[in-house]
């Protein structure tokens, strides 16, 4: 027993707090990847649903491999490939590497995220939307999106937790994100856990604010949802 | 009824329509004058309701035309957005949107489609809906209301574009009974204004009241028609005969 508390005397957890804001540039690298990366997910997202839910072969096909190749393959391969892979086409710097496919990533999963809210619309909104005289763009934009748009939020809020942590993947490709700079100085002083810890806690506060903005943005959409009250 | 005048409304020609192998209308003809009420009743799945989209092509007819005013509907989606601008319709399910207010849900069809100032929808919506009963629940989101006040809300939805025919699709099956009657109260003063309406109902009460004209179908055809006196009291066809027996 005694020496298993003595075991605990190689850690110092007093470097929690005072490396706790040399973590801060890393927290920022962490932040614009997974807002960038969400970003890019969500218009490419938007685009590869509409395409999967057209009555045109030319674009439900592609659609239907994008998210097909991109589900059912990893995303440190995905980047390994942008960064490594193609290097003799292009050359990618780090960070647009990371951006890119972590966007292109999360677009395949936001694409299914909207394509299950727009087909759950119900039909009668589109014939009422139309029987006005809209045309299909403008039946889309105003009556059925909006709708779907409310539905996806829980789910989108779900999947950009996820980009948020997927982000940590870049430490792959040496940017110095949360994980990557744990590791580092982690290495150089053989305090690991203590500077882990540190980049968990990053990570927590961030999914953590990232639910509850979307949690009031649901709150908010909802005041039509409102039954009257008996 | 005397004033009525002889000009057509909307015309269909042998309108064929089939869901796979099933044959719901088989080429079914039907003129509807200006200021005519026209009920179509019969039993479920005799092709009312499929009839009634194939005027304003929420459904399309495989074979046949449609007429609005004497001119042929052209089938492409410039021509069927300009002549749904004209053609009104209320469904059984209200499909009210349900992200806008009562007040969005009626200036949203002229402020898109006709590019109406939002202030002049506002101010023709605020009269539309005073006349449904309905002003003081402008701002309200459809989830607020009884199924007969959405269905009214549904109505001036569709009297805000100005339509010059109004097609009614079973307007009160899905409500409660005692809710039904505030629908059809705003049908009849529609009717009484001079409105140009087809109304698929069940509301055999109301047939007999307003309609100038019933129309029984039955697997895909009109079978009967005529004056409500003469198809309630006094049918020929045996098949009119046996779906009055079980509703009436």
């Amino acid at each position: 027993m005694q020496e298993f508390i003595k075991s605990f005397e190689c850690y110092d957890l007093t470097i929690i707090y005072e490396k706790f804001w040399v973590f801060l540039p890393a927290a920022a690298d962490t932040l614009k990847i997974s807002a960038a990366a969400i970003l890019v997910g969500l218009v490419l997202g938007l685009i590869v649903a509409v395409m999967k839910l057209s009555p045109y072969k030319v674009f439900q096909i592609p659609a239907n491999l994008y998210i097909g190749v991109i589900r059912g393959t990893p995303i440190l391969l995905q980047l390994f490939i942008l960064y490594y892979g193609i290097t003799g086409i292009i050359k990618l710097d780090n960070y647009p590497a990371a951006v890119i496919a972590f966007g292109v990533h999360n677009a395949a999963y936001i694409a299914e995220i909207f394509r299950g809210a727009i087909v759950s619309v119900d039909i009668g909104q589109q014939e009422a939307a139309r029987s006005l005289g809209m045309t299909k763009a403008q039946a889309f934009r105003r009556i059925v999106f909006p709708q779907a748009f409310k539905r996806a939020v829980p789910p989108l809020g779900n999947q950009f937790i996820i980009a948020t942590k997927d982000s940590s993947l870049a430490s792959a490709i040496s940017i110095r994100e949360l994980l990557l700079k744990s590791q580092q100085l982690g290495a150089s002083t053989y305090h690991f856990l203590e500077y882990l810890i540190i980049a968990g806690i990053y990570y927590l506060v961030i999914s953590t604010s990232l639910g509850y903005i979307v949690h009031r943005l649901e709150r908010r959409l909802a005041v039509s949802d409102r039954e009257v009250q008996v | 009824m005397t004033k009525r005048s002889i000009q057509e409304m909307i015309r269909l020609e042998r309108i064929y329509k089939s869901f796979g192998k099933l044959n719901v209308l088989n080429g079914v003809d039907l003129t509807v004058y200006e200021g005519e009420v026209v009920v179509l009743i019969g039993p479920s799945g005799s092709g009312k309701s499929t009839l009634l989209r194939c005027i304003n092509f929420l459904e399309r007819a495989q074979k046949g035309e449609v007429y609005i005013h004497g001119n042929r509907v052209k089938k492409n989606e410039k021509a069927i957005n300009e002549m749904r601008q004209r053609v009104g319709m209320v469904f059984q399910h209200f499909n009210l949107f349900p992200h806008m207010t009562v007040l969005g849900n009626v200036v949203e069809g002229p402020v898109q489609v006709k590019g109406i100032s939002k202030k002049e929808a506002i101010e023709t919506a605020e009269t539309i809906l005073e006349k449904v009963g309905l002003l003081d629940k402008k701002d309200q989101y459809p989830s607020m209301l009884s199924g007969g006040q959405k269905q009214r809300v549904a109505i001036a939805r569709a009297l805000e574009m100005k339509p010059d025919v109004m097609l009614f699709d079973e307007p009160t099956s899905a409500l409660d009974p005692e809710l039904v009657g505030d629908v059809l109260e705003v049908m009849k003063n529609l009717a009484r204004e001079g409105m140009t309406m087809v109304v698929v109902t069940h509301e055999m009460g109301f047939a007999r009241e307003v309609a100038d004209r019933v129309l029984f179908m039955d697997e895909g055809n009109i079978i009967e028609e005529g004056t409500p006196e003469k198809v309630f009291d006094n049918p020929t066809e045996l098949r009119t005969k046996a779906f009055l027996s079980k509703i009436l």
